[in-house]
């Protein structure tokens, strides 16, 4: 599971891990539950359908497939496969009757994915798992804990039928060590925070924490000790005019001006993530993984990277 | 654009909305602090603010109400629960709204419906709005799965609690009408039975019970629904579409941007937030060769570098959003400096609302030199 507050990068994450845990001839599946196509955008692809197909390969050989999973098809699906609805299942669908029931129990919504990627996770070919790993882009960290708290989820529901021992099942894998839920990151104050306060829930709803995982670190230019003082908007700027000279630059003092206002927002920054860093290092008793920004975005070659230096990690 | 929109009387409310982690919270709250320190009186209707903004903007989350936070500023924080039993007792008997309340199907619609955060903010807008005591409300919207669900959620919440479905489950036999029955079919038993299996008898009863109770405030409920959307979409109001320089959050906002087009809604702009314009007019290929030939010199070195990352950072900006103005090139576009360091009190408010407030260069100036002083 790959969860992060929103706009740290998840989607990005998830598919990078999907695809380093795909490589040397193993198979994957990248899933997402929340009707965004954010797998397709990352993979600069068309719409995903709610079916699994083969979306990149990986390094050394392998495959990962992906995913979107849909509630309302999800259920109609179940309706199919218990009841044999057949054609009334879709008049009823167009009535808007499924989105009804999703929402009649809002927990419906969350057991009716966790179980699909359950299903995808024990599916077996010839005896053996059809997947190496499953890895879900999940709900934000607003989000996460209730969805993932599928045993609340069914107090909700009848406590019988096929649904109810689904949940079960999906309880019994979301808590055993087969899942880690990994929280995606930016070293800033708000990302840092939601990420400290996911850990515990989770950890109050014994669900296992995997790693944190810090995206998109910035290089820090500045020698460590000048920092403090170039935050605080002390800059020598007549020691960088001469280094600038010195290395064949002669900048008209609006020029060094502005560099001089860069490198003190530079340093700004720089203090602020690192007090982020040493918040999140005092509190997270958990494995960290930094992945760097990529100045130029991240396009499939960039996934490529992210990949490996999980793989790395 | 935006000191135009904050001191025009004409302007009554300014709609923040865009993708999750996008700044949408601090940019209301400070175009709010900005129209009032300019002279008018103001609200903002915040969602879920950072705890040290709500403490910087005097908010208490207890309240429901809006209290004074600076000068002529009023702020609020949401509190959706609280706004929905406020609005079932107003639209009922003391004996009845106590009933709709403690209802087991209601506490879970009006904490954990998908969409009721969206609907108690526009309730909540039309209840500000109505009361007249301000020039202007600022609104934050909630942090959706998609930017859009804001615009739908009364709608489906509409669509949710009329009623029809609960009926039909509850007591097919009685409502919804032959013709529905007949085009369901047969079918329809069985989904009835199938959905009972999955939620369990004792939800159905409790949903009839609240359908039941809510029938008779209904109308008023949709009314109003109505009313707001069409204040929406009046000459009064300003849409704000916030987004950061990141692909995902400026694909969620060209699709608002359409789908504000599609509704009619009053759009004033795209805000950029959080970007990182050159100050210093030097390429980075020559600030990195530069840098090569400073070893001797650590620090002047190191500005070298950090600029030509910040040049490269300018441009990967400018080309998203170019993407985003190619698309939509009548969308007047602010762009927001991200400002170093966290927003937490009223000096970092003010700072954001001068950067809104700074006219841009012409789009076409990728890469150009921007002076903040």
């Amino acid at each position: 599971m790959v969860s992060g507050k929103g706009g740290t990068g998840k989607t990005t994450v998830a598919a990078a891990l999907a695809l380093a845990l795909a490589s040397n001839g193993r198979r994957t599946l990248l899933v997402e539950v929340e009707g965004r196509q954010g797998i397709a955008q990352v993979f600069d692809t068309a719409p995903l359908p709610y079916e699994e197909r083969r979306i990149a390969v990986a390094p050394g050989g392998g495959e990962v497939r992906a995913l979107a999973v849909d509630a309302e098809a999800a259920l109609l699906e179940y309706f199919e496969m218990f009841y044999k609805l057949g054609m009334a299942g879709r008049t009823l669908k167009r009535m808007g009757a499924v989105e009804f029931a999703t929402t009649l129990a809002p927990g419906l919504r969350d057991v009716l994915l966790t179980g699909k990627v359950k299903e995808c996770v024990a599916r077996t070919e010839n005896g053996r798992p059809v997947y190496d790993a499953v890895v879900l882009d999940a709900p934000p960290t607003g989000r996460l804990v209730t969805f993932l708290d599928v045993t609340k989820a069914m107090a909700e529901l009848a406590r019988t039928g096929p649904i109810h021992s689904q949940a079960e099942g999906v309880v019994a894998l979301l808590h055993s060590p087969r899942t880690a839920v990994h929280l995606v990151t930016l070293l800033e104050d708000l990302p840092v925070t939601e990420t400290l306060d996911a850990i515990r829930e989770l950890r109050a709803a014994n669900l296992p924490v995997g790693s944190v995982i810090v995206n998109r670190v910035r290089e820090q230019w500045l020698p460590d000790r000048s920092v403090a003082s170039a935050a605080s908007g002390r800059v020598d700027a007549g020691r960088i005019r001469t280094g600038l000279v010195a290395a064949g630059l002669d900048l008209t003092d609006e020029v060094l001006d502005g560099l001089v206002a860069e490198t003190v927002e530079h340093a700004v920054r720089v203090a602020a993530e690192t007090a982020a860093g040493e918040r999140l290092a005092a509190r997270a008793d958990v494995p960290r993984v930094e992945l760097p920004q990529l100045l130029a975005g991240v396009d499939l070659g960039g996934l490529y990277e992210l990949a490996e230096l999980i793989t790395r990690d | 654009m935006i000191d135009e929109m904050l001191d025009d009387p004409a302007i009554r409310i300014v709609v923040c909305c865009g993708s999750g982690g996008v700044g949408k919270t601090t940019t209301s709250a400070a175009l709010a602090l900005r129209a009032a320190e300019r002279g008018r009186r103001v609200v903002v209707l915040t969602i879920d603010p950072a705890r040290r903004l709500a403490q910087a903007l005097g908010l208490d989350e207890l309240s429901n109400e809006p209290a004074s936070a600076a000068g002529s500023l009023d702020a609020m924080m949401l509190d959706m629960r609280r706004t929905f039993d406020e609005m079932v007792q107003a639209h009922s008997t003391p004996e009845r709204a106590a009933k709709i309340i403690a209802n087991p199907f209601y506490q879970t619609v009006s904490s954990s419906f998908s969409g009721t955060q969206e609907y108690m903010a526009m309730e909540k807008l039309g209840q500000l709005h109505a009361r007249g005591e301000w020039d202007l409300i600022v609104v934050d919207t909630p942090p959706s799965r998609s930017a859009l669900d804001f615009l739908d959620a009364p709608q489906r919440m509409s669509r949710f609690l009329d009623g029809r479905m609960i009926r039909l489950l509850s007591a097919p036999a009685r409502a919804g009408g032959k013709g529905l029955r007949k085009v369901v079919g047969a079918g329809f038993g069985l989904f009835t039975k199938a959905v009972s299996t999955i939620v369990g008898g004792q939800l159905l009863t409790d949903a009839s019970a609240f359908v039941a109770a809510f029938d008779t405030m209904f109308g008023g409920f949709r009314e109003r629904a109505t009313t707001t959307y069409e204040l929406l979409r009046s000459d009064g109001t300003a849409f704000l579409v916030v987004a950061a320089p990141e692909p995902d959050a400026l694909r969620e906002a060209a699709y608002f941007v359409d789908r504000l087009g599609s509704e009619g809604m009053p759009l004033a702009g795209l805000v950029l937030n959080r970007t990182h314009p050159v100050l210093a007019p030097l390429s980075a290929a020559r600030a990195r060769t530069a840098a090569e030939n400073a070893g001797s010199s650590r620090l002047a070195s190191a500005v070298l570098r950090l600029h030509a990352d910040r040049v490269d950072l300018a441009d990967r900006e400018e080309r998203l959003l170019a993407r985003f103005t190619g698309a939509h090139p009548s969308v007047p576009v602010v762009r927001v400096p991200a400002v170093a360091g966290d927003i937490a009190d009223l000096d970092g408010l003010r700072t954001v609302g001068e950067r809104l407030a700074v006219q841009d260069p012409p789009a076409s100036s990728a890469g150009s030199v921007r002076s903040l002083r």
